[in-house]
């Protein structure tokens, strides 16, 4: 059975964990453990897609008698589960593959080998986990396996303040989610998924439960405003495990979600729909502004998956509202949309962040301003890192487009659903995701184009050399598949078809039957979308016009100096930058988002003083809500600090008092 | 033999627009020119400046990459195909199915997308400054024109450009404010994209405030030519998307013969012709603004777009 063997490649991840601290000096470790996680994935990658496709209907349980004595840990493998466990193996797979290839360049492996391992298992096993406990216990595992790599360079500036706020987020997710089960299994305890499914919350308690949900898996997936550890831990892991945690982790996150609030949860209130859409609208658009302002590539990268999180939620919440409405049609449009979006962006974030890294590995920078020209140096590399801009940009034939384009399918839905709150909020979603959309291009010609192209801006950028074969073949697999689901969604969107069916009941038509392998998720005078005839058209038209003009006109071609108005300067400073190119976007929308304010010094003539120039955004956000908590909690521990030097006398009425206040309130509750 | 048919007709319509596009320029121009008293250059110029470069040599920068050679191929070809696309003589042909409105706003956002990384390929200043303002004033034009198409796509029910040119032919549309809102966000966006007056400048070059001229600057010869040729075909594409969608008279339905076909493109050159003139009178008597106050112009036109939007629910809610 597909679950039995998922769960042995769990457990050979575990094992090679374990012996990987046994064996972290020796150097042919990193190679085995890279190759296991490799095979493990692999194999896990290829059993759950051969389940999902040959058994729709996919139900496989099973227990162990491990964990809680009463309880034992419960698995289970349907096709929700199913199509989380292709985004998390997948991911793991290239992950690993790059892993494999970049060893060399890792300093410290021990910190990384041990913990890369555990951290896939941990995240196979919350995704196949049946019962609340099992569920904790293994979100915790994954949480702290990817704290431990983020703390894996923890001597570099910054790190050791990441890890702390991750831990500190990461810890009240669980709470959340914690409390959020319990309310969920009642008074009884029935924590099995099942005993879970069939006690139905009251309306008050399943509000508070939305909120938990929202609260513990948003803050792991870094829905705004809980994004704020996201930019700061991603960047921080190596560069692989970067990839892992906003490709796959974030997935991980969604998929609690989903599970809670559409499986678990039962039948609920539109204004669920109305609150997720919030929360989405909102993270889409902060994410990929907060993107542009940044100049650090990994940093930049980790505020997209904000973005892309957000356009995620933006689909779940349109599935809530329709759902609600009894729409089972446009509920499954939504749904399908948020799920694609949920596999293409753990696919080119994977894929952007292995080029980054690539980048990092070979340049030792992490800051698009000091690098440019490698285009030159990292044919290869550049090359998969524009096939994942465009693609994550919504440009079709890419993958991105597709999911947006249904997420936008979804939104026009909305008129018929019955709630004017709904009403209005769609038009402003749909900005909300346009402008997400238009910035994200910006965003990524400002990242190839700074980092990639022009003239190399310093001597790293100049004398960088291309990366490893087997780490350009983990992005070249993430590049083909970018393509393949841009140019024929339709089998991914069959594929998704149980899921969607499991989680709404409902689906969209099949898609593989229809001619030409056009996507229709509604009806064809409604819409439509064909990425193979737009693929063969546009390679048709620039082939055609490229060999007619080689052909008949010219194809001379002479060398020269760059021209640039007759006026081309050899220096470098000359070049736009990252902060130039985002400037008239800063100027747009800074003073709104971010406060943003220019300070410039500029001497008087005959003063030798240098010039300066400086720009000082803030996260408002991180104002507005952090800052005042840190507060609240420094205040409070600063008075609370005196019971640390009570007389004993003292503590013994304290200890009384305490006793006595608790059974009154017991007193008075009963 | 119908099918055969068909394809040759869409196949007409991917040469039409081609061989249009240089000539909707040149006659832009001329209007222009005609307006300023002078004589100015033939309407047929774009075909002999376009057939002059391509014969010309390419001289390319010393650090240019293999991206700055592909992209001008590849932004012809996607703006080709993009203005194919839209309905200009006759709804529903064979390819139409493939895009609908949102595809062809992503597909020319493609086309921008590689014309601002050629902009920063070489590394000069001018280029930079180019792919700077445009992304800007794309990410700004590009949510007004989706929030356009959302207006639209909600009244007729679908975002298929051919079902929506139907809609609004039929007698079921009326006077409705959002179609009025909706007219002028378009033609605002419009007037952007293609680097119209007052937002650039398609004429001036050594300025520092162009934009569109900036990113090509290191293009010579054929490189230059397909650009030109897809900035032409661009204005095309938009001219033909305003008149396919708020003036679809007298386009023609796929099937319904020659006779119709040809009289339908024989009103579709007028409209063109029109809509040209129109465009040249309005860049005749305004001035180019300042780069920064683009974002007010495009901001209006996003709140025009997303007013046009929540007007149509709020009526239609009853």
């Amino acid at each position: 059975m597909a679950i039995e063997v998922l769960l042995w490649c769990i457990a050979a991840l575990l094992g090679t964990a374990v012996l990987a601290v046994a064996g972290a000096r020796q150097t042919a470790t990193s190679m085995f453990v890279y190759m296991v996680a490799l095979v493990a994935s692999t194999v896990g990658l290829g059993t759950v897609g051969w389940a999902l496709v040959t058994s729709p209907d996919l139900a496989q349980a099973l227990h162990l008698p491990i964990g809680l004595p009463w309880l034992g840990a419960h698995f289970r493998l349907d096709p929700l589960a199913a199509a989380f466990l292709i985004v998390v193996n997948l991911g793991g797979a290239t992950a690993s593959l790059y892993g494999l290839g970049d060893r060399r360049s890792e300093r410290e492996p021990g910190r990384v080998l041990p913990f890369f391992p555990a951290f896939l298992a941990g995240m196979n096993l919350v995704v196949l986990a049946d019962d609340a406990f099992t569920f904790l216990l293994t979100w915790e595992f994954m949480s702290l396996t990817s704290w431990a790599l983020v703390m894996a360079h923890h001597r570099q500036r910054g790190n050791a303040h990441a890890g702390y706020v991750y831990l500190l987020m990461a810890s009240l997710g669980t709470l959340s989610l914690l409390l959020c089960f319990g309310l969920l299994a009642g008074p009884e305890g029935g924590y099995a998924f099942d005993a879970i499914r069939n006690a139905h919350p009251s309306p008050n308690t399943a509000a508070v439960v939305l909120a938990l949900a929202l609260l513990g898996a948003g803050s792991k997936a870094g829905l705004v405003p809980l994004h704020v550890w996201l930019p700061l831990a991603h960047p921080a892991a190596p560069s692989h495990v970067s990839a892992l945690m906003s490709g796959v982790m974030t997935k991980v996150a969604v998929y609690g979600f989903v599970r809670i609030v559409f499986d678990l949860m039962g039948p609920g209130a539109w204004w669920w729909g109305a609150v997720v859409l919030l929360f989405g609208g909102a993270s889409a658009v902060l994410g990929v502004l907060h993107a542009l302002m940044e100049h650090d590539l990994k940093r930049l990268l980790a505020y997209h998956t904000v973005e892309n999180i957000g356009i995620i939620f933006i689909g779940l919440g349109l599935a809530l509202a329709f759902r609600a409405n009894d729409m089972a049609g446009p509920a499954a449009l939504a749904m399908t949309a948020a799920l694609f979006h949920v596999f293409n962006h753990s696919v080119f974030k994977s894929l952007l962040f292995l080029g980054a890294g690539a980048v990092l590995s070979r340049t030792g920078e992490r800051d698009m301003e000091r690098l440019g020209g490698l285009i030159h140096r990292m044919p290869v590399t550049a090359f998969a890192f524009l096939i994942g801009s465009a693609a994550i940009s919504a440009l079709p034939p890419f993958n991105g487009f597709v999911s947006e384009w249904l997420t936008f399918q979804a939104i026009l839905m909305t008129p018929q659903v019955p709630q004017w709150v709904l009403k209005f909020l769609a038009p402003a979603i749909g900005a909300a995701l346009a402008l997400s959309a238009a910035l994200a291009a910006s965003c990524f010609v400002k990242a190839f184009g700074i980092s990639f192209l022009g003239r190399p801006r310093t001597s790293a950028a100049q004398n960088a050399k291309e990366t490893d074969a087997l780490s350009l073949a983990a992005m070249l697999v993430l590049v083909s598949v970018c393509l393949v689901a841009g140019i024929l969604p339709g089998y991914f969107i069959d594929a998704l078809a149980p899921v969607v069916q499991s989680v709404v009941s409902g689906h969209l038509p099949v898609q593989a039957a229809l001619s030409w392998l056009t996507i229709v998720p509604i009806a064809e005078a409604r819409s439509s979308y064909n990425g193979l005839l737009l693929f063969v058209l546009i390679a048709t038209a620039a082939t055609i016009a490229s060999y007619v003009i080689h052909r008949w006109a010219s194809q001379a071609i002479r060398r020269s100096a760059s021209w640039d108005c007759g006026f081309p300067d050899a220096g470098l400073a000359t070049q736009y930058t990252a902060g130039s190119f985002a400037q008239p976007i800063r100027r747009v929308f800074g003073t709104l988002v971010f406060h943003a304010r220019e300070e410039i010094h500029m001497p008087p003539p005959g003063d030798s003083r240098p010039a300066s120039f400086h720009v000082y955004l803030r996260d408002r956000i991180w104002d507005a809500l952090y800052v005042p908590v840190d507060r609240i909690v420094g205040v409070t521990a600063t008075a609370l600090n005196k019971l640390q030097f009570l007389t004993l006398r003292g503590y013994l009425t304290l200890v009384s008092g305490a006793l006595v206040a608790l059974l009154a309130i017991l007193a008075l509750w009963q | 033999m119908a099918v055969i048919l068909d394809a040759l007709v869409q196949l007409g319509q991917l040469v039409l627009v081609l061989l249009l596009a240089p000539l909707l320029t040149g006659f832009v121009r001329k209007v222009k020119s005609r307006l300023l008293r002078r004589e100015g250059p033939q309407t047929i110029q774009p075909y002999r400046d376009l057939l002059k470069l391509l014969r010309k040599e390419v001289v390319l920068a010393e650090n240019a990459s293999w991206l700055f050679r592909v992209a001008p191929y590849l932004i012809f070809a996607t703006t080709w195909v993009a203005a194919a696309l839209v309905p200009t003589f006759a709804t529903g042909l064979v390819f139409s199915p493939a895009v609908d409105l949102i595809a062809i706003i992503a597909l020319l956002g493609s086309a921008r997308f590689m014309l601002a990384l050629a902009g920063l390929d070489v590394g000069t200043s001018f280029g930079g400054i180019g792919s700077s303002r445009e992304m800007m004033i794309s990410s700004l034009a590009e949510p007004a024109m989706l929030m356009i198409a959302f207006t639209l796509s909600l009244l007729a029910g679908s975002t298929q450009l051919s079902s929506v040119a139907t809609y609004m032919q039929s007698t079921a549309v009326g006077l409705r404010v959002s179609l009025a809102l909706s007219l002028v966000g378009l033609i605002m966006v419009a007037i952007a994209e293609n680097a119209r007056i007052p937002i650039d400048n398609p004429a001036t070059h050594l300025e520092l405030t162009m934009v569109h001229e900036a990113m090509i600057l290191e293009y010579s010869g054929r490189h230059l030519a397909v650009i030109e040729a897809a900035a032409s075909l661009k204005l095309l594409l938009y001219l033909s998307l305003i008149l396919c969608l708020f003036a679809p008279w007298g386009v023609a339905i796929a099937g319904e013969g020659f006779a119709s076909y040809a009289l339908a493109l024989l009103i579709y050159v007028v409209k063109l012709a029109i809509g040209g003139f129109l465009l040249a009178v309005f860049e005749t008597a305004v001035a180019k603004m300042r780069v920064f106050r683009v974002s007010d112009f495009l901001g209006v036109s996003l709140m025009l777009g997303l007013l046009a939007a929540l007007l149509l629910f709020v009526s239609r809610g009853v």
